[in-house]
């Protein structure tokens, strides 16, 4: 009994990894383009997987999560770009080479500076809960974002509104690989965008692997504790602000941590792509995929982030702009359909598509 | 002097206008099971939230297992050593019963994230006896078998049930128990009864509130009664039950004229 379902699970595994090794070369023969948005839709279960940590196991409702996916973001853009040596001459004369940080070295780098702004941010609110907690992230996010957009001046750090330019791609000198130019692997093309699909899904599946560890530990019953009940959480001797802070600075590092490959991914960033709308979209994913759920998470970042790109091609192949005569286009079409998405949803499959599954539905009989 | 487990005195708290405790002490032993009973309003729950941490006293002193600690953080409280239930019961609803009782042993554990993620034999050891004792925690109360259900899934008595084992996972030097027969049915409170007397001879020390007089005066050794905010009695529950100002307290002046 016990083995054919260890066969089983085995089977789904295996036939799991398969799919996703073959994924994008089908992407890959219908266009780069595919794998590209494939490639961003990993990203973002990188930021739901973290976004998670905090809304789903700690049940604080943060507005302002992808402020930590911009702090990663400029971390590498500013430390791999020629922003700074262009600007500072000192640094210029230090680092006559230009600035170009390894990416190993940026990676932790952008998930600590990310966990501190994460730590530093749910300072103030600790006493916050629910609705209240919410505008305060969300008003921290958007701190963030106008920092960014307006520190171009006296002194010019951010670049402002124009954002950082040629940042660097993903490098692995030693091993002399280049994520950032196409290569050969037993005798096929690999472009870059599916050299970085392995990359990221690589790293989302240690996230995976983390959170899943974290959910069954000490310190994960401790976040649901605190979800549940913050007052009985208290009286089991949960120091709450300690834990809390935790959550909101390990939820924070993978924000930070998909920054630093947004940046290195795009190789050019912009206040513009750390918008109040991306906290949005990214609290949308968990919920609509099942909070406090890793697959669901999962399922709902995927859905999310592919969803108006699908839509997008769609709405070209029909050419609705010259159907309707303007009047509907790609980004109408997707914003209206993401809304009925989403209130269909939520009316069907209140705890998400992928919910956390029922323990002891049946109500157990009474004690004797 | 380690024979005296709680010593509170001087205990004083103010909302605003209404002075909910004023002057209130109490002496727990070890291996004693104490009352606190009062009419309704009487600032019994208040006392609670003070002495565990939840409001922050105005005034008095209080000492636990013979060192002094202070009553301004709850989770402080409870790593001193004092447990306790809720009057309506705080549960971790959407986790299973054993998580609940997990939880309870959060405070006697160690591991960290490191642990965690890199799941050292550390941490798997540790693991493995919070599981084990959280195990035995629900078979002592008599609800193993929900082990793997969603506590709020249990009947009430059981919730009930669980909640005391969740206070007994933080081994408490002192179990509070806010009215736990609140809302029971007859059998439920024998049950219940028979768990406080089984808990009681295992060797530990209990504060019980209660409006059931019954109960209290079945299981209690001693008895302190509040009104007011103010105690106005303490001795034995025989003594209480026969204290005039007792009386008048649960039923009025006007009783004396008979």
């Amino acid at each position: 009994m016990d083995m054919s379902v260890n066969k089983n699970k085995l089977a789904w595994f295996l036939f799991a990894a398969f799919l996703l090794l073959v994924v994008p070369a089908v992407a890959q023969y219908a266009g780069n383009f595919w794998v590209r948005i494939i490639d961003f839709a990993l990203l973002y279960v990188l930021l739901a997987l973290g976004l998670n940590i905090v809304v789903g196991y700690a049940g604080l409702l943060d507005l302002g999560y992808i402020a930590f996916y911009a702090v990663g973001a400029y971390t590498f853009g500013l430390l791999a770009s020629p922003h700074l040596t262009d600007v500072f001459p000192t640094i210029k004369a230090l680092f006559p080479n230009g600035l170009h940080t390894p990416i190993w070295l940026a990676i932790p780098l952008g998930a600590l500076l990310a966990g501190m702004a994460g730590a530093l941010l749910g300072a103030p609110t600790l006493k916050l809960r629910g609705d209240y907690l919410a505008i305060v992230t969300l008003g921290f996010g958007e701190i963030i974002r106008v920092f960014l957009n307006n520190l171009d001046a006296p002194v010019n750090i951010t670049n402002g509104p124009k954002g950082l330019l040629q940042i660097d791609s993903f490098k692995l000198p030693l091993l002399g690989f280049d994520f950032g130019k196409p290569g050969t692997l037993l005798g096929l093309d690999v472009s870059p965008v599916t050299k970085y699909y392995f990359l990221f899904l690589a790293i989302v599946v240690f996230s995976v692997m983390i959170c899943y560890r974290l959910e069954r530990s000490r310190i994960g019953r401790a976040w649901m504790a605190i979800r549940e009940d913050e007052v009985a959480a208290k009286a089991m001797g949960i120091n709450t602000r300690n834990m809390k802070l935790l959550a909101f600075a390990m939820g924070a590092t993978f924000g930070g941590v998909s920054g630093v490959l947004f940046s290195t991914f795009q190789r050019f960033i912009s206040p513009e792509s750390f918008a109040l709308q991306e906290s949005v979209m990214v609290v949308a994913m968990v919920v609509l995929g099942g909070i406090g759920h890793i697959p669901g998470v999962i399922l709902g970042a995927l859905l999310l982030a592919a969803l108006p790109e699908v839509l997008r091609w769609v709405s070209g192949e029909l050419d609705l702009q010259s159907v309707t005569g303007g009047r509907l286009d790609a980004a109408i079409l997707r914003q209206l359909l993401i809304a009925l998405a989403m209130i269909a949803i939520m009316l069907a499959r209140p705890r998400g598509l992928w919910p956390s599954p029922e323990h002891g539905k049946a109500a157990p009989t009474p004690a004797s | 002097m380690t024979d005296i487990v709680l010593n509170v005195s001087g205990a004083s708290k103010r909302f605003g206008g209404v002075q909910a405790l004023s002057d209130v002490g109490i002496t727990i032993r070890s291996g004693e099971v104490v009352g606190l009973i009062g009419p309704n309003g009487a600032g019994k729950t208040t006392f609670f939230n003070v002495i565990t941490g939840l409001y922050s006293p105005d005034a008095g002193s209080f000492e636990l297992d013979g060192k002094p600690y202070k009553p301004n953080a709850v989770h402080e409280v409870a790593k001193a050593g004092i447990a306790r239930t809720f009057q309506n019961i705080r549960l971790f609803p959407e986790m299973t019963a054993l998580e609940n009782v997990m939880v309870g042993r959060h405070l006697r554990t160690h591991s960290g994230l490191f642990g965690a993620v890199f799941r050292t034999p550390r941490f798997k050891n540790e693991e493995r006896v919070i599981e084990g004792r959280a195990r035995e925690l629900l078979d002592y109360v008599g609800i193993a078998r929900y082990a793997e259900y969603k506590a709020r899934t249990l009947s009430y008595g059981d919730q009930r049930r669980l909640e005391i084992a969740r206070a007994l996972a933080t081994e408490p030097k002192l179990m509070a128990l806010d009215e736990p027969a609140a809302g029971m049915n007859a059998t439920e409170k024998v049950v219940l009864r028979e768990l406080i007397d089984r808990i009681r001879k295992d060797g530990r020390t209990i504060l019980l509130i209660e409006h059931d007089v019954k109960l209290v005066m079945g299981l209690c050794d001693r008895v302190t009664v509040l009104d007011y905010g103010k105690p106005i009695a303490e001795g034995s529950p025989y003594d209480v039950q026969r204290n005039e100002k007792v009386i008048e307290a649960y039923l009025g002046a006007g009783h004396k004229a008979h």
